[in-house]
């Protein structure tokens, strides 16, 4: 069986952009799944599940980052990222107009 | 995307503590705090509050993100430009890591509260250096601030350090 490759785009729109706090919230929901996680920010490619890597991304709001989830449930991890990303905002407010 | 920041665009080179004193995490930020503050970069009066900020910022959650490294920082109206040191604890802190094991290299952050952006690009530096293992090792390792700053200034040259 071929495993299922999921892929989509999410752009930061909470004001304060992937700092430390939200790149942990990423990587806990990142490590409750089974499959492997790659970020890339067009010029960085981090894996998802390390903080230290996706703290490198520096993701400022606006940034839009290409996430590749590779296994069985990737499908889940990725409506759950795109959920924490661009719904939820990190739990953080959107830049002020 | 700016211009990509490096070590010497925000570390404060007359800053550094490679021999810190403090037994525990809230002396080691107090002393690294109080350098920055001795070096000048703080404004007056600034450096309890930093202080106190810095603590409770890491009460919230650990910047101990394993390997021995942890990244304390603060958002503050005191500074204008990103200003950041590094201190060295031979003998290991408790920073209550990640992965529970004890922080040798700690690099200290004072972020402007305006410009989220800086924060984030100097971040990028120091993460693109601290998850190479021969970098750490290398910092573990510095004994002066002289090694300590040549040591960053080499890694500015070199990405893969």
């Amino acid at each position: 069986m071929e495993t299922p490759v999921c892929e989509t785009e999410v752009e930061i729109k909470n004001a304060d952009g992937l700092h430390m706090r939200p790149a942990m919230q990423f990587v806990d929901i990142a490590n409750r799944f089974k499959c492997a996680v790659t970020v890339s920010s067009g010029q960085t490619e981090a894996d998802g599940k390390s903080i230290m890597q996706m703290s490198m991304l520096a993701a400022t709001v606006g940034t839009k980052l290409k996430i590749k989830a590779e296994g069985a449930d990737a499908p889940q991890l990725v409506d759950a990222l795109r959920e924490l990303v661009e719904v939820k905002l990190f739990g953080e407010p959107p830049p002020e107009k | 995307m700016g211009d990509k920041m490096k070590f010497s665009d925000f570390i404060c080179f007359d800053a550094l503590v490679p021999v810190m004193s403090g037994p525990d995490r809230d002396s080691a930020i107090g002393e690294l705090v109080r350098s920055l503050d001795n070096a000048g970069k703080l404004g007056r009066g600034n450096c309890k509050k930093i202080t106190d900020a810095v603590i409770s910022r890491e009460r919230e959650a650990s910047t101990g993100m394993g390997k021995g490294v942890a990244v304390p920082h603060v958002k503050h109206k005191a500074v204008k430009d990103v200003v950041a040191t590094v201190g060295l604890c031979g003998a290991g802190i408790d920073f209550s890591a990640l992965d529970k094991q004890p922080v040798y290299s700690v690099i200290l952050l004072v972020s402007p509260a305006d410009y989220p952006d800086k924060h984030l690009q100097a971040m990028e530096h120091i993460f693109q250096h601290l998850q190479q293992e021969k970098f750490r090792k290398f910092l573990r390792q510095c004994q002066t601030a002289g090694q300590i700053e040549d040591l960053l200034r080499e890694a500015d040259e070199n990405p893969s350090l």
